[in-house]
């Protein structure tokens, strides 16, 4: 019986602490979102400046994109529709096959950036959040538009989108696990395996 | 050679141009330019494809990272430059054309900037005393007057397109100021310097091209995707850009990311 009334108690306290640990989140403010991207862009500058070997570059964006970024709910929008046939442990291995994919891809295409530098632009409200535009001057050629897509549903403030010069992080490799999953005649596990080889 | 017969010609291509235009503007499209996607010729276009990633493989990738590895970066550089230069003249006709004031002042500034004080367009002048970049095409003339970007495609050697930007390239071609302006043996500089500037840019990016060529699961459709995204973020076009409020780009309204 007490067991019980502590049970439920807990319960209920849980669930209200969990209520005011949601409610700030929820409210996320345009200068918390750009708070979220400068501190973002300040990690990536410390990295392309830092003069490290490919690998290890790859390993603090692998980093950072476990910081910053809400992995789960972009790995799931990749997945689209055929995710609903998947079981849930292979959702989760899917999960985390997808964070290691992004994290080689995108921080490649940040090494690129070696020697130059990013810079928040401007904010605006968007439906999930807002969106944090950047620019990143290079060396030797026009400097172009990077966009993050920042929210709190997820309960922290995370980028969940990004788009360089207008391409869209998301829709993009929604495309691209689409045809892993074509190519592996719609076998999950098989093309769970084939993104681990991906680069 | 006359004077007056360059001029001459410039002006028979100008008109010329217009009819392409008025066809381009007729030709009817199904899929209006806030479809996604519209390839009814995708079997032809990915042969196409696969034609110029064997091309790539062969002769591209090798010669452009053989090109980007002897030059020094200030040789590179500079010929990057010159091939720039000499199309400003061409910016400065479509801005005109746009009935953009402030870009065609941009591109007749930079042009003479760099030629005069950059050397013959060797050295970017322009950048260094602050002058912002313009940078626009017949295909973009084409989408400011309204005409429909048309199905894709993806053309030999020069990859993806659309129907209006390849009325754009094709147009370019033949009214490009310096061309009628220069005589024989300088007009193949201009496109010397053009190749390996395309040379340049392919080995400068050896690592982005090569993830959407070799290492995407579809090649063909990546780079269509991929193509179309920034085509139409470079235009401008909200209609069929995929912003930031629509819900479709929205993994938090997505039912299948739930």
């Amino acid at each position: 019986m007490l067991n019980n009334i502590t049970r439920r108690t807990f319960i209920a306290l849980a669930s209200s602490l969990l209520a005011i640990a949601a409610t700030p989140s929820w409210a996320l403010t345009q200068g918390e979102a750009r708070k979220l991207v400068d501190s973002l862009v300040a990690k990536i500058n410390s990295v392309i400046g830092s003069g490290k070997s490919e690998a290890a570059m790859i390993k603090e964006f692998q980093g950072i994109f476990r910081r910053y970024a809400d992995v789960p709910i972009m790995a799931q929008y990749a997945l689209g529709v055929d995710g609903r046939s998947a079981s849930a442990s292979q959702k989760r291995a899917f999960i985390t096959a997808f964070e290691i994919y992004i994290s080689r891809k995108y921080g490649k295409r940040f090494r690129e950036f070696v020697g130059g530098k990013i810079e928040v632009k401007s904010s605006r409200k968007i439906n999930a959040g807002y969106e944090v535009k950047t620019k990143a001057s290079l060396r030797g050629s026009a400097p172009f538009e990077v966009t993050f897509l920042v929210s709190s549903r997820s309960g922290k403030d995370l980028f969940f989108n990004m788009f360089i010069e207008g391409v869209n992080l998301l829709l993009t490799e929604r495309a691209e696990i689409g045809a892993l999953l074509d190519r592996n005649g719609g076998n999950f596990d098989k093309m769970i395996a084939d993104l681990k080889k991906a680069d | 050679m006359s004077l007056s017969s360059p001029v001459k010609l410039f002006a028979i291509n100008v008109v010329l141009l217009f009819s392409t235009v008025i066809v381009a503007g007729c030709a009817k499209n199904s899929g209006g330019s806030s479809d996604i996607i519209y390839d009814p010729n995708e079997d032809r276009n990915r042969k196409v494809h696969a034609f110029n990633v064997n091309l790539d493989k062969k002769f591209v990738r090798p010669l452009a990272t053989e090109y980007s590895s002897t030059l020094p970066d200030v040789i590179e550089d500079s010929i990057s430059n010159f091939a720039s230069n000499l199309g400003q003249p061409s910016i400065l006709v479509n801005s005109v054309l746009q009935v953009d004031l402030q870009g065609a002042s941009l591109s007749a500034t930079r042009f003479v900037t760099n030629t005069i004080l950059g050397v013959g367009g060797l050295f970017n002048t322009a950048e260094k005393l602050g002058l912002k970049e313009h940078d626009t095409d017949f295909g973009e003339t084409l989408y400011k007057w309204g005409a429909e970007e048309g199905e894709y495609v993806e053309l030999p050697l020069l990859g993806p397109a659309t129907v209006r930007s390849t009325t754009g390239i094709i147009v370019d071609l033949f009214t490009n100021p310096l061309s009628y302006a220069m005589n024989s043996p300088e007009t193949y500089y201009g496109t010397l310097a053009s190749t390996s500037a395309g040379l340049s840019a392919r080995g400068r990016y050896t690592s982005t091209i090569d993830s959407i060529l070799y290492e995407s699961a579809d090649s063909y459709a990546q780079a269509r995707l991929i193509y179309l995204q920034n085509r139409r973020f470079l235009l401008g076009d909200e209609s069929s850009a995929l912003s930031a409020d629509d819900p479709y780009s929205d993994p938090y309204e997505d039912p299948y990311a739930q």
